[in-house]
């Protein structure tokens, strides 16, 4: 950790710098500009929304804040250490250290219990004994208010209860960021209350980054900075001065809130 | 840094979890991996077996023994165009007993063999009747269990007695004691004077199927067959050698006083054989082995299409994984980790195979040795140690490009995979 704070210990409280990141792909004979130039930074504790319609390059944009994907050009510094040039096993280093992954699906693994699916990043961590997995996985766990379904499988468990281990599964590692890509949606909006409920929390209460990358203006409000996307450049970047407040229990509502 | 990797023993969990998942097709997968391994454990200890068996045979023979038989020995059997252009006599034997000019030899006892009638009362059995020497069951080292066997002085005098063997003493005299009792071969009496002891064995013809007379009675009694000077002819001479390092010289003492005594020229072909009983062994190792050999390749092609089903298998599950392996790339599983996840699974697939198949081999030969009787399949640690890494290596081998496959996944398109 001490070369990141060495590199840009100045900076150490933006978490998340891109600078004029640029993506092409290649699809056959045709070349696809998902991003042209996408410049942004997120401060350390911010809860920040990434919006736009399907082909705005927000998918592209979340895979490189992931550490799934490498930008074309640009720089990508997470923590002021620079990923956007790093080899496969490298990246998949950052992403179990540093980022946090939740999914619209989940992808939780169907036939492990949610404490063994909150192991897996650990395991990969090189935590080889099984008890502190264990510890650390069940303190996730409870951190998402899921202390009393350590052994259930997914199928034994609601959509939101999955995302929410999904959830532990992105904390476990205590990461930089907690990047979440359509959380909500597949989730009816009691559910969806349920995950915004947490990730507010953690947000709030942790200090925890969160990115979420949404196309649901309702969801995007419970954040408190909306930065829009189109085209592969970013169009918008507004601040949400009454965040939007979700409740444990109810559907998702409007309510003033500080 | 701190070196990050997954553990193995996790890797191996992880690996028997998945294989428990799917136990049908895990069990169905391992089947061409056992079916492999109980053939070449089964395949490889009957060839052992046979082998030991041949060997202990030929050791029954008698130790230090050479074969002089008539005609030449073309490609390992007697040709029928050089059948005994000159048999051997009696004369001839008599020749090689001559310690000046054969040193190297010991005993030599000729043997008059045919297959005759043998019968007692209203029982009778085609036996191999020989006429020998005491010098006989000298060289073989042959003691009779009951009774006695006869004497020079019998075989001087023309006596009419005969040991038998015991498949001989058991087909005619049934719950009698044949000594004493009177055989007929050929329609000539013998007084039965002894049982020999049992060689056991079956294969080519019993040896206890024999009945042996003195080779002086067979001569004048029961076969005649003389030479145009008037010798009598012999089946075959066994020589033995005074040791087992003089049993090259022994040969070829013999075959240069039987080349004078059959009037061969120079440069002809010796129109008899000596055997060397260590030869007959060596051919019938070479026989068995490349036996053994063929009989492991064709287990060993069965491996490799148990490999390719593994393979297959592993094919179909990485497909079939694609968006656990990118969850597990995402959540940080590097290049190693899931080539590590799925080339165990591969290999523990292959060793829980190879493991059931040991055990069915090892009770695949002891079923091939309660039918076979005569022989005993001797599974050894050898061909346990080469099925137990065979199949490893089959599962690391066929694992390998699935796992590589699943390795390079890339990570995005792995999770969108539907």
């Amino acid at each position: 950790m001490s070369e990141i704070m060495e590199s840009n210990g100045s900076n150490s409280e933006i978490v998340i710098r891109l600078e004029n990141i640029v993506k092409i792909y290649q699809m056959g004979k045709v070349q696809v500009h998902a991003l042209r130039g996408v410049s942004l930074q997120v401060q350390r504790g911010d809860m920040i929304a990434i919006m736009g319609p399907s082909g705005s390059g927000k998918s592209t944009l979340m895979n490189i804040i992931g550490a799934l994907d490498t930008p074309t050009s640009g720089r990508y510094l997470l923590e002021g250490q620079d990923v956007s040039r790093l080899n496969d096993d490298q990246l998949a280093e950052i992403r179990n250290k540093r980022i946090g992954f939740v999914f619209q699906n989940f992808n939780l693994l169907p036939r492990l219990t949610a404490l063994e699916q909150v192991e897996l990043p650990l395991v990969y961590a090189g935590v080889f004994s099984r008890r502190e997995r264990r510890r650390r996985a069940q303190e996730a766990l409870e951190r998402v208010g899921l202390g009393d379904r350590l052994h259930h499988r997914p199928n034994e468990l609601s959509g939101g209860q999955q995302q929410r281990v999904a959830i532990a599964r992105a904390l476990v590692n205590n990461p930089s960021i907690i990047l979440a890509d359509e959380p909500t949606g597949n989730l009816d909006s009691k559910s969806g209350a349920e995950v915004m409920y947490i990730f507010q929390h953690l947000n709030q209460e942790q200090g925890i980054t969160v990115v979420l990358v949404t196309h649901e203006p309702d969801i995007a409000r419970h954040t408190r900075r909306i930065v829009y996307l189109r085209d592969g450049l970013i169009v918008g970047d507004e601040s949400v001065l009454h965040p939007k407040v979700a409740m444990p229990g109810g559907a998702l509502y409007e309510a003033k809130h500080r | 840094m701190f070196k990050k990797t997954m553990s193995l023993l996790e890797a191996i969990r992880t690996a028997l979890r998945s294989l428990a998942a799917n136990k049908l097709r895990s069990a169905l997968t391992m089947l061409g991996i056992i079916i492999g391994v109980a053939a070449v454990i089964t395949l490889l200890a009957v060839g052992q077996g046979v082998e030991s068996f041949v060997r202990a045979q030929f050791e029954s023979i008698g130790t230090y023994v050479l074969f002089v038989i008539p005609g030449q020995l073309e490609e390992g059997l007697p040709s029928a165009r050089n059948r005994s252009p000159h048999p051997l006599t009696m004369g001839d034997a008599r020749a090689l007993q001559d310690p000046i000019r054969a040193p190297s030899v010991q005993r030599v006892a000729p043997v008059l063999q045919k297959s005759a009638r043998a019968s007692y009362r209203k029982k009778e059995i085609i036996a191999q009747i020989l006429g020998v020497t005491p010098d006989y069951f000298t060289i073989r080292n042959w003691p009779a269990v009951e009774g006695r066997l006869f004497t020079e002085e019998e075989v001087a005098g023309h006596t009419r007695v005969a040991t038998i063997g015991t498949l001989v003493r058991d087909r005619l005299f049934r719950d009698i004691d044949p000594i004493g009792k009177t055989i007929r071969i050929n329609n000539v009496p013998f007084k039965v004077i002894g049982v020999m002891e049992e060689k056991g064995g079956g294969g080519f013809g019993s040896e206890d199927l024999r009945v042996f007379v003195p080779i002086t009675t067979a001569q004048t009694r029961l076969f005649r067959g003389r030479t145009y000077r008037g010798d009598y002819v012999v089946s075959a001479i066994l020589v033995s050698a005074v040791s087992e390092e003089a049993m090259e010289d022994a040969a070829q003492e013999i075959t240069q006083i039987l080349r004078e005594r059959h009037d061969i020229r120079y440069l002809d072909e010796d129109d008899f054989t000596v055997i060397n009983q260590k030869d007959l062994i060596n051919i019938f190792g070479d026989i068995t082995r490349v036996l053994t050999i063929f009989l492991g390749a064709i287990a060993a092609i069965s491996l490799i299409v148990g490999g390719i089903g593994i393979m297959n298998i592993m094919l179909v599950s990485v497909t079939e994984r694609t968006r656990e392996i990118g969850l597990r790339k995402a959540v940080g599983a590097r290049r190693r980790d899931i080539l590590l996840q799925f080339l165990i699974e591969a290999v523990i697939l292959s060793l829980i195979g190879g493991f059931v198949g040991i055990m069915l081999g090892v009770a695949g030969a002891f079923l091939v040795s309660q039918f076979a009787g005569d022989f005993q399949a001797r599974v050894t640690i050898e061909a346990v140690a080469l099925a137990t890494g065979f199949s490893a290596a089959v599962g690391l081998f066929f694992g390998i490009y699935p796992a590589t496959r699943a390795a390079r996944l890339h990570p995005i398109e792995a999770l969108r995979y539907e």
